[in-house]
C-alpha cells in the first residue's frame, strides 16, 4: 500500500504506521542452503568487544595454545558478553585491530593463527535443559558469550534475566528480516527450525513465561511452514505471519501488532510484559544450554550484485570480511559500497579488511547501479517522510529546525524518539539524508549535555572548595582567637 | 576498495526522484489542457505557451542570479508546472503581457526572492493569479464564449495573433462565467431562478466544460478525473481534496436548503470555475502546505470554507485564490500545532501511563 487512499481508513485495523516497500532482493540468496563447510583462514581476529556493553578481559596471552570453544576474553562488569576460540590454535597477539564499524577505528582484539586440527575443548556431556532452574539458564547462556543476533548485540542473559525478574507474560520471537537482502535467519528457520524451537521452550522455561509467538514475515512462506511445523507439538509457542513491512521488525512494532500494546516513550517491552529475541539467538541458546557450545559462528548472508555466487556461509568469528567475500566470488572492480548488514540500518564500511563478529548478520557488495547515490536536493516538502516514519515523527520539521541550529525545537518535534530506521530517507524524492541530520543532532545533544555536566561539576567542585577554605579559614580565625584567649588567661 | 564513502544507510532508494513527481503532475494536467486548449483556440495556445515559456526564462535567470547550478534545477520541472497552472488559470484570451508578468510574479516574487524550490511560503501560481487579478481586473475577468480551435467561428492563426499579442478585439466573443453571472444578477436583486433563466446555463456543459471560463479550469470532470490519476500514483493523499470539496459541498447544500431562492446547490458549487482545480492541483501544493495528515485535513477544510465564503459572500466572483494564500499563510502555524502522535507518547506528548501493576 503505497497511497493511502480513503479506502484504507475503513481498512486499516493494525496500527501499524508508516512504514516502507523496500526491494527485497532476498531471491539471490533465499533458496540456497547454509554453506556449513567455510575453510578456515590462515588468521582469526576477534575483537573483545563485540556487543553493547563493557570490552571483554582477555584471559589469554600471545603464545598460548588454545582450544576450540576455550573462553578467550571473559565477561567484566554489568553489561559485556565473553569471546571464545572460534577454532583450536594459537594466539598470536592480543593487539588494535580495525573494527567493523563505519570509522574503520581500531579496538583490542585476539588473533589467534588456526592449527587447522579444529579440536574443541572437551565437551560437556548433553544436558536436559528443562531439568534446569532459571538462575542455571541464565548462567550457561552468558557462559556462552551469546548476544542479540539481530543487530542490536545486547547480551542475552541479562535479557532473559531482567525479563524473569519482571514476569514477563509474552515472549516475541523475532523472525521478521524486514532488511531487504538479508536471508539469515530464513535460512536459519527453514534448516534448523527443530533447534530454534527447543531454544524458545528452554528461554518458556528461563523465564517462566507462558506463551511465545514466533513472528515471521509473510514473504517467507518456507520459514513458516518450517517453523510451524517444528512447533507443532507445543501448545505454548504459536508461530504468526506479520506483514512484509519495513521495518516490521522494530521491536516495538512486533509487541504492537502482535498483543496490542503500546510501549511507554522511554520504556522497554518489558514495561508491558514483553520480551523480545532474534530467531538466531534462540539457536544459541539451545546449543549452549543442550550441549554447552559457546557462540562462536553465525550464518551469515554474503550478498550484493558484486558478489558471483551470494549465499549463506555459517562462518567463524573472527574471519574476515574480504576473505568470506572471496569465498563467494567477489568483485572488488564492480563494488561502490561495502554494507555489513542490511542496505537500511547497516553499517557502511570504508573496507573489508574487517573481522565477523557476533552481530555481522550480512555483508554486501553493492554495485553503482543497486547504490544509485546522488547528491542531495531542497526538500519540496511532500511529506512522504511523515507517512512512512513508524514512530509518527514529521522528519522535515525536525531536518529544517537541525539545519537552522535549533535542536531543542527538533527535540520538540520527537528527535528522541527517532529509531533511525531510514524509512524517511528511502521514500525522499530529494534524496536528503534525513536520517544523518538526526544522528549529527543526537550526537550533537549529547555532547552539550556533557560539556553542560561538565561545567556543573567544575562549578560545584570550585563551590565546594571556596567553603573548604573559608571554614578552614574559619577554624584558624577561632584556634587563633582560642590561643590568644587561653594565653590571656594564663 | 570503494571509492566514495558514504557514511550512512539507507543504500537503497524509493524510484520516485523529483523531476519524476512533477512529469506525472504534469501529465495528470494534459487532459484538462489539451481540452481548454481546444475550446479557446489560438489565442488560448499563444497564452500557454507564452506564460509557461516566460516562467522558465524567469527560473533560469533568478538561477544564473543565485549562483545555483540552472541545468539541475531547471530539469526538475518545478517552474514549468507553476507556469503550467498558473496559465491554466488566466482567462484564455487575455494578452500576451499577462502571462508574462504573472509568470514573473509566480517565479521571482513568488518563488525565487524566499529561496527557490520548496522554501516559498505561498502557491506562487496562485499568487500571480491574485496579484493579476487586483491589478489588472478587466483582463482578468474578461472571459470568451467556446469556440473550438477549426471551427467556423474561431479566430485563426493570425487574427489569433491579433487577439494575444496586438490588444485586438474580442467583442463578439464574450460571455459571463456562471459564478460571475449569478452575482451580478443576485446584486441586482434578481432571484436565483431569475438568473439562470437569462443566463442558459445547463449543469452538464458546467461538468463537461463547455462554458466561458479560465483557460484549463472549465471542465470540471477532466481536472478531477487527472486528479484522482495522481491520488492513484500516489502523488497526493486524499486528505485535501477530500476535505476541501466536501466542505464546500456540505456548504453549498446548508445554505441551499436554507435559502433556495439564493444559493447555488453543490453540483454547480464543484462544477464551476477552478475548484477542482484547487482541491487536486493548487491546495495540494506540497511546499505551501501542511506535512502532516491532520494538518492536511485542516487545511484543506480552511480552503474550502474560504473559497466558498468568498464566492458567495465576497467582492470577487471567485474565491479560489484568496483562500489557498490565506490557507497558506496559516501552514507553519498548523504545522507547529498539529503533528501526529508520536509511537509510545499521548497526544501531548508525555510517555504513555505504564499499565495497572507496573512501577
Amino acid at each position: 500500500m503505497v497511497v493511502p487512499d480513503i479506502g484504507a481508513l475503513w481498512r486499516r485495523r493494525s496500527k501499524i504506521r508508516g512504514g516502507v516497500h523496500p526491494e527485497p532482493r532476498k531471491e539471490s540468496t533465499a533458496d540456497k542452503p547454509i554453506v556449513a563447510n567455510f575453510p578456515l583462514p590462515e588468521r582469526l581476529y576477534l575483537p573483545l568487544q563485540q556487543h553493547l556493553g563493557q570490552p571483554a578481559e582477555p584471559v589469554v596471552r600471545a603464545g598460548d595454545k588454545v582450544l576450540k570453544g576455550q573462553l578467550l576474553a571473559a565477561s567484566r562488569g554489568a553489561v559485556s558478553a565473553s569471546v571464545h576460540a572460534s577454532t583450536s590454535g594459537t594466539v598470536a597477539a592480543i593487539e588494535d585491530y580495525p573494527a567493523p564499524h563505519p570509522s574503520g577505528l581500531p579496538t583490542a582484539t585476539i588473533v589467534l593463527e588456526p592449527d587447522g586440527d579444529d579440536r574443541w575443548v572437551e565437551e560437556g556431556a548433553e544436558i536436559d535443559p528443562f531439568g534446569l532452574t532459571p538462575d542455571e539458564i541464565c548462567a550457561r547462556v552468558d557462559r556462552a558469550g551469546i548476544v542479540g543476533l539481530g543487530g542490536a548485540a545486547f547480551p542475552s542473559a541479562l535479557k532473559l534475566n531482567l525479563g524473569w525478574r519482571s514476569r514477563i507474560r509474552t515472549l516475541i520471537l523475532n523472525g521478521g528480516e524486514c532488511e531487504p537482502y538479508l536471508t539469515c535467519d530464513d535460512r536459519l528457520m527453514r534448516e534448523r527450525a527443530a533447534e530454534i524451537i527447543e531454544g524458545v521452550r528452554i528461554m518458556l522455561h528461563g523465564l517462566q513465561c507462558p506463551t511465545a509467538l514466533i513472528a515471521i514475515e509473510d514473504n517467507k512462506p518456507e520459514a513458516y511452514a518450517a517453523m510451524r511445523g517444528a512447533a507443532k507439538n507445543h501448545g505454548r509457542i504459536e508461530v504468526v505471519q506479520v506483514p512484509s513491512l519495513y521495518p516490521m521488525g522494530w521491536e516495538k512494532n512486533l509487541v504492537t501488532h502482535l498483543t496490542g500494546k503500546e510501549v511507554p516513550a522511554g520504556g522497554r517491552p518489558t514495561d508491558v510484559g514483553v520480551l523480545l529475541h532474534n530467531v538466531a539467538t534462540a539457536y544459541a541458546v539451545q546449543q549452549a544450554v543442550r550441549y554447552g557450545r559457546p557462540l562462536i559462528s553465525r550464518v551469515v548472508t554474503v550478498s550484493g550484485e558484486a558478489v558471483e555466487s551470494p549465499r549463506n556461509v555459517e562462518t567463524p568469528f573472527g574471519t574476515l570480511l574480504s576473505e568470506l567475500l572471496a569465498f563467494c566470488g567477489h568483485r572488488p572492480e564492480r563494488t561502490a559500497r561495502y554494507v555489513m548488514g542490511g542496505p537500511m540500518m547497516g553499517d557502511v564500511l570504508p573496507h573489508v579488511q574487517v573481522p565477523v563478529v557476533k552481530r555481522t548478520s550480512g555483508i554486501l557488495a553493492l554495485t553503482p547501479e543497486e547504490v544509485q547515490a546522488t547528491d542531495a536536493r531542497p526538500c519540496i516538502r511532500c511529506g512522504r517522510c511523515v507517512s512512512a516514519c513508524p514512530v509518527g515523527l514529521l522528519p522535515l520539521e525536525m531536518m529544517t529546525r537541525i539545519r537552522a541550529g535549533q535542536f531543542d525545537a527538533a527535540v520538540s518535534f520527537g528527535l528522541r524518539d527517532c529509531i533511525s530506521c531510514s524509512s524517511c530517507s528511502y521514500v525522499c524524492p530529494s534524496r536528503i539524508p534525513l536520517v544523518h541530520y538526526f544522528k549529527y543532532a543526537s550526537g550533537e545533544l549529547m555532547a552539550r549535555q556533557e560539556a553542560q555536566q561538565k561545567t556543573e561539576r567544575t562549578n560545584r567542585l570550585a563551590e565546594e572548595k571556596r567553603r573548604r577554605l573559608e571554614r578552614a579559614k574559619q577554624a584558624a580565625a577561632q584556634r587563633k582567637a582560642q590561643t590568644a584567649a587561653s594565653e590571656h588567661a594564663s | 576498495m570503494s571509492k566514495v564513502y558514504l557514511p550512512v544507510a539507507p543504500l537503497t532508494h524509493a524510484d520516485n526522484p523529483v523531476q519524476a513527481i512533477m512529469a506525472q503532475v504534469v501529465l495528470a494536467l494534459v487532459p484538462a489542457t489539451g481540452f481548454g486548449l481546444f475550446l479557446f483556440g489560438w489565442p488560448a495556445v499563444y497564452l500557454f505557451s507564452i506564460t509557461i515559456l516566460s516562467a522558465v526564462l524567469f527560473e533560469a535567470v533568478c538561477l544564473k542570479l543565485a549562483g545555483k547550478p540552472a541545468s539541475l534545477f531547471l530539469c526538475d520541472g518545478s517552474a514549468l508546472l507553476t507556469g503550467w497552472l498558473l496559465a491554466l488559470s488566466l482567462p484564455p484570451w487575455a494578452p500576451w503581457w499577462i502571462g508574462v508578468t504573472g509568470a514573473g510574479l509566480a517565479i521571482v516574487v513568488g518563488k525565487q526572492v524566499y529561496g527557490g524550490i520548496g522554501q516559498n511560503l505561498f502557491n506562487p501560481a496562485m499568487l500571480a493569479r491574485v496579484a493579476l487579478l487586483v491589478s489588472y481586473p478587466l483582463e482578468m475577468t474578461t472571459w470568451v464564449q467556446p469556440a473550438p480551435i477549426f471551427s467556423e467561428h474561431a479566430p485563426g492563426l493570425l487574427q489569433a495573433l491579433g487577439i494575444t499579442f496586438g490588444g485586438g478585439g474580442i467583442d463578439g466573443f464574450s460571455g459571463a462565467t456562471f459564478i460571475g453571472h449569478v452575482k451580478t444578477e443576485l446584486s441586482q436583486g434578481r432571484t436565483l431562478e431569475q438568473s439562470f433563466a437569462s443566463g442558459q446555463f445547463g449543469l452538464a456543459e458546467a461538468w463537461l466544460g463547455w462554458v466561458p471560463g479560465s483557460l484549463g479550469e472549465t471542465s470540471a470532470l477532466l481536472v478531477a478525473a487527472g486528479g484522482v490519476w495522481l491520488l492513484r500514483k500516489g502523488i497526493i493523499t486524499w486528505h485535501i481534496p477530500v476535505s476541501l470539496l466536501a466542505t464546500v459541498a456540505v456548504l453549498a447544500t446548508v445554505l441551499r436548503l436554507i435559502d433556495g431562492d439564493r444559493y447555488f446547490g453543490p453540483l454547480w458549487h464543484l462544477g464551476s470555475g477552478g475548484v477542482m482545480l484547487a482541491a487536486f492541483f493548487i491546495a495540494t501544493d506540497y511546499v505551501t502546505s501542511p506535512g502532516s495528515p491532520k494538518g492536511q485535513l485542516i487545511f484543506g477544510t480552511g480552503c474550502g470554507l474560504l473559497i466558498f465564503v468568498i464566492r458567495t459572500w465576497g467582492g470577487f466572483p471567485e474565491g479560489v485564490g484568496f483562500a489557498v494564500l490565506l490557507m497558506n499563510a496559516l501552514t507553519p502555524v498548523i504545522d507547529y500545532y498539529v503533528r501526529p502522535r508520536i509511537y509510545g507518547r499521548d497526544h501531548k506528548g508525555r510517555p504513555l501511563k505504564l499499565p495497572e501493576g507496573k512501577e
